[in-house]
């Protein structure tokens, strides 16, 4: 075997701690090597065709590219050595950048560990086998989970795109936050006014399946074969039956429901439509409220419903779906403002978050536009909005900036003056970030045309006074403390991962960050992508973003759907483990074991033997670890590539 | 290929490919500086790592060996971690039958965006090697010393 190293220094990325021509004249002696040479980027065209051309020289059977991490550049170097003539599977990388270089100041040492590290690629790649993909059939539908404007998004550029959709939400109408809204930043759009027709398209869409009030129970499968369980929620009405007329809200006895949609501000009836724009637009009843739910009495929806739609033993089913791709559009929640006890949050009526504030903006909200405090119904003067409550704040474990906080809260102020004005508001801010295109114009409108109030400090304290508010804080400009009289205080929330986030993240199995959002494959390369085949996530579920962002991911990740969809079959990584008939005992261990199912009992005259279905093996190597006789090996890291490995790192 | 000698002990890592070696990753694009013992080993999944590699690894002198894989229920390969942990967790505790000090062996779970926990996680592991020292080279003097193996 011949085999051909090539040391990247990578500018000075490697080179300014790693000695690359050193590492790659060490290489020269390890066994098989046949040609080494330092390059200064090996994955540029220049570094590539200079691969190429070794590889033809020498007539190398194998190459060992010592550069940055397999994750990022291992299928570059694939196809390089592919283009040569070779397969793709005969290359090796040594990650003497990420895992060398970059952490490590000492010279001497970096090299040693830069040509350690070559040396136990070249050892596995000695025992590297030729390997060859099969191909397999993809189903050309598509799971979008969550309805807001990102996974709504995402759903009608797929079922355009001529693809079947299940569009999985949990709660009982799509929307998401932006439903929530009264109008969006930097425009003063209405909101529901651009976001009510895209859920009415999602309705009508003829391609897009929609599961209102149903969560996404399990997930099995891989890419371009997911089998999916989807668990449907009671809502207690017969919704193939409800109009949604709205006569048994009139009705309902019970009005002291938990109104989610506004946020708890005012309250709602047991039975009810979210809000009057609802997709799918279906009463649903809260358990928690209904009196005949609760106390087996009343009934007055059933009585009156004139489409006979109400069912109160209607149970949870779970339905089954089998989809091909995966895109996570689960958003984001707000951060728990009663966790800043000195703020009163939750304890004192007249401090709410921004998003509640929204709804007593809204025409179609609890108050019919009108802002009123919660408290008394009086109409607020002075109102104080405090920025950054959950963001940018190490000490409530969110030291992330929620990006989008500084721009509700100009949004809102500049509303308040439109609705009250002769009102004041205050802004207590640390700074200002607005980096979106007409963004900080937008907040300057606020200051100079609205008359804003702009208080750099945070607020230390806001307690209670007659009927006001005292807001205490900082002046950090002016260098002095400042107290404000309010009606009303609005908390610019930030936003933390989706309840529940993590627990699906476990399902699609794909990873997620401390806070609970979702890891994209690479931050900047690929963005919408998992490292998960076939999952691709849209929106804030990614970390907190604003409504064209989301709509963008919804965008990409569509794309990165109808790209994978554009095949009409795929094919495997044949990294998969392959079974020796000889030495296989048939103890059926390795079947036992697999979480894919990939393997399979056979008959081979007349004694059990393992198969591996080599189009549903995903290469975790788990079967190789288990299986007493060493009979099933997974290609590509076989016990005797891994034992190279070891013995070459511990040869003395 | 020895171990920097004076500077260097020899530690080997196993690590799975979707959250550990990514968690080294970003250690790396982080700049989080580390220790240089460690060599790092890339498997597809914690449950790839047979416990008898470890052994191997251990008996044919490194120092220590450090396991480091998904976090439990976060597995790419949804319950490859659940097997390595059942599989290291006994197998810490048959060490000290083979003569190795177990605290020569952890196992620990990094995911991709931990960076400064695999940092951490780095540098207490190095260091608990060196207090411990080079590990005992028995049965395998004459490999060492080519006089004393010819001796024998």
């Amino acid at each position: 075997m011949k085999i051909g190293v090539f040391v990247c220094h990578c500018g000075s990325n490697i080179g300014g701690t790693v000695d690359a021509a050193k590492v790659a004249e060490a290489a020269r002696e390890f066994p098989d090597v046949v040609f080494t040479s330092d390059t200064m980027y090996a994955c540029s065209e220049p570094g590539q065709d200079g691969i190429i051309q070794a590889i033809k020289d020498n007539q190398l059977d194998g190459v060992v590219v010592s550069s940055c991490t397999p994750r990022m550049h291992e299928p570059t170097f694939r196809r390089t050595v592919e283009r040569a003539g070779l397969n793709r599977f005969m290359f090796e990388m040594a990650n003497i950048r990420e895992h060398v270089s970059w952490i490590g100041k000492d010279k001497e040492a970096n090299t040693n560990k830069a040509i350690e590290l070559t040396g136990i690629a070249v050892e596995k790649l000695r025992r590297d086998q030729p390997l060859f993909a099969k191909q397999f059939d993809i189903n050309k539908r598509v799971l979008v989970i969550g309805g807001g404007v990102a996974g709504i998004q995402a759903a009608l550029d797929c079922a355009d795109g001529d693809r079947e959709v299940v569009l999985v939400e949990r709660e009982s109408t799509i929307g998401g936050k932006m439903a929530k809204l009264d109008k969006t930043f930097p425009t003063v759009d209405c909101s529901s006014c651009i976001l009510g027709p895209k859920m009415v398209d999602v309705a009508q869409h003829p391609k897009i399946q929609l599961y209102a009030m149903a969560e996404v129970e399990e997930i099995g499968g891989y890419v371009g074969n997911f089998e999916v369980k989807i668990r449907r929620k009671a809502p207690y009405v017969n919704w193939d039956l409800c109009t949604g007329c709205g006569l048994c809200m009139e009705k309902c006895p019970s009005k002291k429901s938990t109104d989610r949609f506004n946020e708890q501000v005012g309250s709602t009836t047991a039975i009810n439509i979210p809000f009057p724009q609802a997709i799918p637009k279906k009463a649903v009843i809260d358990p928690k409220f209904c009196i005949k739910l609760t106390k087996g009495k009343c009934g007055i929806c059933a009585k009156i419903c004139p489409t006979k739609a109400i069912v109160f033993e209607q149970q949870e089913e779970i339905i089954s779906e089998s989809v091909g791709a995966i895109v996570a559009a689960t958003g984001y929640d707000l951060f728990d403002i009663s966790k800043y006890g000195e703020y009163g949050g939750g304890r004192l009526p007249d401090v709410i978050t921004g998003l509640q504030y929204e709804r007593l903006l809204s025409a179609s909200g609890p108050t019919g536009g009108h802002v009123k405090r919660p408290s008394d119904g009086k109409e607020p003067k002075t109102i104080v909005f405090v920025q950054c409550v959950g963001s940018r704040d190490k000490s409530v474990d969110r030291p992330y900036c929620s990006g989008f906080c500084c721009m509700y809260t100009a949004k809102q102020a500049i509303l308040t003056k439109d609705h009250i004005p002769d009102s004041t508001s205050y802004v207590f801010y640390m700074d200002i970030r607005s980096p979106g295109k007409m963004y900080d114009e937008f907040t300057r409108r606020a200051m100079e045309e609205y008359g804003t109030q702009y208080v750099r400090g945070r607020v230390s304290m806001i307690y209670p006074q007659g009927d006001k508010l005292m807001v205490r804080g900082a002046d950090t400009l002016m260098g002095t403390q400042v107290e404000v009289e309010a009606d009303l205080v609005v908390l610019a929330a930030g936003a933390e991962a989706a309840v529940g986030a993590p627990q699906l993240a476990e399902k699609l199995r794909i990873s997620y960050d401390k806070y609970g959002f979702f890891m994209e494959s690479h931050p900047k390369l690929r963005p919408v992508e998992t490292n998960t085949a076939g999952v691709y996530l849209a929106g804030s579920c990614q970390g907190p973003k604003d409504i064209p962002a989301s709509v963008a991911q919804g965008s990409a990740a569509a794309a990165k759907v109808l790209a994978l969809f554009a095949k009409d079959k795929l094919e495997n990584d044949p990294m998969i483990s392959l079974v020796d008939m000889k030495r296989c005992v048939g103890c059926g261990k390795c079947v036992r074991v697999c979480p894919f199912g990939a393997i399979k009992e056979i008959d081979v005259r007349g004694e059990p033997k393992a198969e591996v279905i080599e189009t549903v093996c995903q290469g975790c190597g788990l079967c190789t670890a288990t299986c007493p006789q060493g009979a099933i090996q997974l290609s590509h890291f076989t016990d005797n590539q891994i034992l190279a490995e070891v013995n070459a790192l511990c040869q003395l | 290929m020895p171990a920097l000698a004076g500077k260097e002990l020899r530690i080997v890592g196993f690590l799975c490919n979707w959250c550990s070696y990514g968690g080294a990753d970003t250690a790396g694009v982080g700049r989080f500086s580390q220790p240089t013992d460690l060599r790092i080993i890339r498997v597809p999944c914690s449950g790839r790592i047979n416990p008898l590699f470890v052994a191997k690894t251990l008996l044919s002198g490194a120092d220590g060996v450090l396991v480091s894989g998904c976090h439990p229920r976060d597995c790419h390969y949804a319950e490859g971690n659940f097997y390595a942990r059942r599989r290291l967790e006994v197998f810490k505790r048959f060490l000290p039958t083979m003569g190795i000090d177990p605290d020569r062996f952890d196992y620990t779970w990094v995911s991709a965006s931990e960076g400064q926990r695999w940092q951490k996680v780095v540098t207490t592991f190095t260091e608990q090697i060196h207090k411990l020292g080079p590990a005992p080279r028995f049965g395998f003097a004459h490999e060492q010393n080519p006089a004393t193996a010819a001796a024998c």
